[in-house]
């Protein structure tokens, strides 16, 4: 598997999302863009240059910028409102729920620095409670891309939805392995692997993780069905319910909280549709800290070893 | 262009509506919808560029209203239906199960006026950015008003948008606030004091002016004089010296009537002060 998903070298996420910023910018005159004072760290900076009147600077007031995206959304164009996903969601929570979700209005939540990944700044910027905060909002799609080339293609989907979309992605390098210029349909899991004993379902930037992992466990006769989960709400459930069909063992793996996060997503449709034993990956209950982005992954056990290990676990379990 | 004496009468009509659909739902906020009737029903009736039969959401060619402090959602529904957005029986609709004239305005049902969602304080002016920076990148030439209450100018993200508009000089912006110098726990100067307020957003890039909010003349001419100022790259603000519970005399004046509805006899007596001018609904 290793052959057709092979790492072409790092690059981050967020650079994904610049480049399919500018993009959907070049394809689409209605795409305005608006940042909080955090246009370098988003890779916005390609988009700012090149339709400077498109572009809004909106300075560490990402309450207003909400509101300003959501004027502009009802007035027909399509806003791209980038920030730290700390600032973006937690912060800024109730904008959201009243002018963006409640109002139905088109706004894309451009989300970057997620999860621990982000590293040496800390638990104050690290948030690991956005993909909750966000799929519990009623109509908001959020979208979780695992690679640069997957955040680019999400990006330029994304524009042609109609429709409020929360878009994580992540501030390190990581393997750059899904195909380039691919076509990303919401809602779509994505099948890495094909396999027959163990289902992992994956997200983020765990999807490397469980690839890595994937692959030592074939070696030793675990056959892996390995999804990608990008999309988070509206979720594939039916990719899940046959998958676990199948394999009767359910591993999740994702660089957030276990509160809010897939695992319970889909311990919720299979406890109702599919009941197998499921473990999750993810951080449980407790806040992040400094470090490498590496170190963390870690230390949280968010890396290809703590899936190996979930998936022995859950075969014990299994019936 | 109506006369005065013909807005007065739409503003007895409308001050009767809040009262009866307040009472008729059981809750509501009567004090800041009659105190804020006679601003309102001046810019619906008299200077705002609208088609209420051909409304669209995106406000295309017209001129945009945002209700920020969305509890004046009496006084924003019966305008809206007294204007011919919706047929007028609607309002006794007002807060009751399935209806589109939620608590709080929604734009959830489709209804025709309603632009945004409100009630959660602090968002309009934002959104009024946005949509009025829309209307210059589409060389649209009209306005975008937006009401806010002085209470809520205690939320921050009023600053914020106060900074926004005059950093992009969003001079097709024309904002007012509702002076009347109350909030649910009392008088403002006890509960947060705003201090001057024409000085703060004069200190915020904007043109400020204060109006007398129950005098027609002086509201119309106000907004002339802010639509005339369009193009100069300040935003506009104007102060609405008003009081709460206006035209209704055991309401106006305190923050007793912000949030609570007359009972059976209070509300007959509010209605023996308020004219029928129209027809009620």
């Amino acid at each position: 598997m290793k052959d057709i998903y092979k790492n072409t070298g790092n690059k981050d996420t967020r650079s994904g999302f610049g480049a399919g910023l500018l993009e959907v910018g070049r394809r689409n005159p209605d795409v305005v863009a608006l940042c909080a004072d955090l246009t370098g760290s988003l890779k916005m900076d390609a988009f700012a240059a090149e339709f400077p009147e498109r572009f809004l600077q909106c300075g560490i007031a990402e309450a207003n910028m909400i509101g300003v995206s959501a004027g502009f959304a009802l007035s027909g164009k399509i806003p791209f409102a980038g920030s730290f996903a700390n600032f973006i969601t937690g912060r800024v929570y109730d904008q959201i729920r009243q002018s963006v979700a409640y109002s139905e209005t088109n706004v894309k939540i451009c989300a970057s620095h997620a999860g621990i990944t982000l590293g040496e700044d800390g638990a104050t910027h690290q948030i690991m409670e956005d993909i909750g905060l966000m799929r519990m909002l009623p109509g908001m799609t959020v979208i979780n891309p695992c690679d640069y080339n997957q955040t680019k293609a999400a990006t330029i989907a994304m524009a042609a939805h109609h429709g409020p979309v929360y878009l994580r992605f992540g501030r390190p390098s990581v393997p750059n392995f899904t195909p380039e210029n691919q076509i990303f349909e919401i809602g779509k899991a994505l099948r890495l692997n094909k396999g027959s004993d163990v289902t992992i379902f994956a997200t983020g930037h765990m999807v490397w993780e469980a690839l890595v992992a994937a692959e030592e466990l074939e070696k030793t006769g675990v056959s892996v069905d390995l999804i990608d989960i990008h999309t988070i709400k509206p979720l594939d459930k039916k990719a899940v319910i046959d998958s676990a069909h199948k394999t009767k063992a359910v591993v999740c793996a994702e660089e957030h909280l276990v509160s809010g996060g897939l695992g319970e997503l889909i311990c919720g449709v299979l406890s109702r549709e599919m009941p197998v034993p499921v473990e999750i990956v993810a951080v449980d209950d407790r806040f992040g800290q400094s470090g490498t982005p590496a170190e963390l992954m870690k230390a949280y056990n968010l890396d290809s070893t703590a899936v190996i290990d979930a998936v022995k676990r859950v075969l014990k379990r299994k019936l | 262009m109506l006369s005065i004496e013909k807005l007065n009468e739409i503003s007895s009509q409308v001050r009767r509506d809040i009262v009866r659909m307040v009472s008729m739902a059981g809750s509501g906020h009567p004090g800041g919808s009659l105190g804020s009737t006679d601003v309102l029903v001046s810019l619906f009736f008299s200077e705002m560029k609208h088609d209420p039969t051909n409304w669209r959401r995106d406000g295309k060619g017209n001129d945009i209203f945002f209700l920020s402090a969305g509890h004046m959602s009496p006084l924003f529904y019966s305008v809206l239906a007294r204007s011919g957005y919706f047929p007028l029986n609607e309002l006794g609709s007002f807060r009751k199960l399935g209806s589109r004239l939620q608590g709080h305005p929604s734009v959830e049902k489709g209804l025709s006026g309603v632009h945004i969602a409100s009630g959660s304080l602090g968002q309009g002016v934002s959104v009024a950015c946005g949509a009025a920076l829309a209307k210059k990148g589409a060389s649209d030439e009209n306005s975008v008003f937006v009401l806010i209450g002085d209470g809520e100018s205690q939320e921050g993200q009023i600053w914020e948008a106060a900074m926004f508009g005059a950093q992009h000089k969003i001079d097709n912006l024309i904002a007012m606030t509702d002076m009347n110098g109350q909030q649910i726990d009392g008088p403002l100067k006890s509960v947060m004091d705003l201090g001057d307020l024409k000085a703060k957003w004069k200190a915020f890039g904007w043109d400020t002016f204060t109006v007398d909010g129950h005098d027609k003349e002086k509201i119309i001419e106000a907004f002339r004089r802010a639509k005339e100022l369009r193009g100069n790259g300040r935003p506009k603000m104007l102060l609405m010296r008003t009081v709460m519970g206006k035209g209704v005399d055991f309401m106006e004046g305190t923050h007793h009537w912000h949030g609570k509805a007359p009972d059976k006899a209070q509300t007959e007596r509010a209605l023996e002060q308020l004219k029928e001018t129209l027809g009620d609904f």
